[in-house]
């Protein structure tokens, strides 16, 4: 049972790719589209809305992302009037981040704020990257041998290996690091196939968690 | 004299009418700073209310949820929500009560505006409904004493005046807001399908 997602946008066709992109990382999470206007046609549709979020949730509450000004307008007064019917949150995020930091957030088992919040701060991140974070308890090197190397999916599949692991992770590339807990950061790092990354852990699961990444690796992220 | 609930059907009735009659003046309004669509959206949306009503509900507060819930579904873009949660907070502001008395109006009106502030995140000065419907309700609440189309004409005519004030203002939320400068000399839209909507109730009322 997971937290699902609503994707609400003006736009049918882009809140079902937005829906299409968060599920190459979240497979067992529900995402739903609520796009476009009943009929066809640029705008949004309260009842589609509100039926997306009752089908989105599973029992773990719902949380929906929206494109612009109305569709905000739109999931909030559908929020309102489901009146607790199901545990819903409207955030303010970026579409795009959002929904791709929410959907791995979602996988990995967090609960609605969990997730609500990693939307929420999904924009802040892939701008900024993560903080230093030096005195590793672990670490080691590693080349990236699959096809795209840390983009979306690979990315996901890294973060959901650590979820749930006592322990703090940073990838580094050359110069740059990224969190290696949010999806966003680490396809910041634009790490390619070939590219020699570094993974530091600290924290009690640390052997554990560079474990993991490198048995990912190795699997060339099951590509 | 307080309202019943036929009258109020009556004076929704009224403001479809209203609508219909002003349909063409809201769309080239909102051609100017917008997409075009406010009329056509809004007209859709009442006329499908009085559709909804044609068997009216058994309270004042049922015929508005009604409307509410009847404007949300059909009237798409941003005025749906922002119409339908003023629908919707008066009605709930109503309660079940059996009539509506002029201190009720005002207090509706009330509800009406805070509702449509909190889904628009909008105040008075941005260029939207607020802009009218906010000296309405402050007028509509000086007025309770003389009765309820007292309250109502007062209410439109500061709708009126609010509506033109936004005339000279720099849109700062929706669509007309991706305009900065170039919007200003225009009349928004939505404050004046907000006056139109309010005359029309007055009128009824009187």
């Amino acid at each position: 049972m997971s937290v699902g997602l609503v994707f609400v946008s003006h736009s049918a066709t882009l809140a079902a790719g937005v829906a299409e992109l968060a599920a190459q990382m979240a497979p067992d999470v529900k995402l739903v589209a609520a796009g476009g206007l009943d009929g066809g046609g640029i705008g949004t549709d309260f009842e589609a809305v509100s039926q997306a979020a009752r089908d989105a949730d599973s029992g773990a509450g719902v949380v929906l992302l929206y494109d612009l000004g109305s569709a905000q307008m739109t999931a909030e007064l559908a929020v309102e009037t489901l009146d607790g019917e199901v545990d819903a949150v409207v955030v303010d995020a970026p579409l795009v981040e959002g929904a791709v930091a929410a959907a791995v957030e979602a996988q990995g088992g967090a609960d609605r704020a969990a997730v609500a919040a990693a939307a929420a701060k999904a924009g802040a991140q892939a701008e900024t990257g993560a903080s230093t974070d030096s005195g590793a308890a672990e670490s080691v090197e590693l080349t990236l041998r699959n096809d795209v190397g840390l983009h979306a999916r690979p990315a996901a599949l890294l973060v959901r290996a650590l979820a749930g692991l006592d322990t703090e992770v940073t990838v580094r590339l050359g110069e740059q690091e990224a969190d290696a807990h949010s999806v966003l950061a680490l396809m910041s790092l634009g790490a390619r196939q070939g590219d020699r990354i570094e993974v530091l852990a600290k924290g009690a699961d640390a052997g554990t968690a560079v474990e993991r990444v490198k048995d990912l690796v190795a699997r060339d992220f099951d590509e | 004299m307080a309202c019943t609930t036929e009258s109020v059907a009556e004076a929704l009735r009224a403001v479809a009418s209203v609508v219909a009659e002003h349909r063409v003046e809201l769309i080239e309004l909102d051609r100017a700073i917008g997409d075009a669509d406010h009329g056509e959206n809004l007209n859709r949306g009442f006329t499908a209310v009085v559709a909804a009503i044609e068997t009216v509900p058994e309270t004042p507060g049922a015929v508005l949820k009604t409307a509410a819930t009847t404007l949300i579904s059909k009237v798409g873009g941003a005025a749906g929500p922002l119409y339908g949660t003023a629908f919707l907070r008066a009605a709930t502001k109503l309660g079940d009560r059996s009539e509506v008395d002029a201190e009720a109006v005002a207090e509706l009106l009330a509800a009406a505006l805070e509702g449509v502030r909190a889904r628009g995140k909008a105040e008075v000065g941005d260029a939207t409904m607020v802009d009218a419907l906010a000296p309405a309700v402050e007028a509509a609440r000086g007025a309770v004493a003389d009765g309820v189309a007292a309250v109502l004409t007062a209410a439109a005519d500061a709708a009126d005046r609010g509506a033109e004030s936004t005339v000279d203002l720099v849109p700062r939320k929706g669509r007309a807001s991706y305009l900065g400068e170039r919007a200003v000399g225009h009349l928004d839209p939505g404050a004046r399908s907000t006056a139109l909507v309010l005359r029309a109730l007055a009128e009824a009322a009187k």
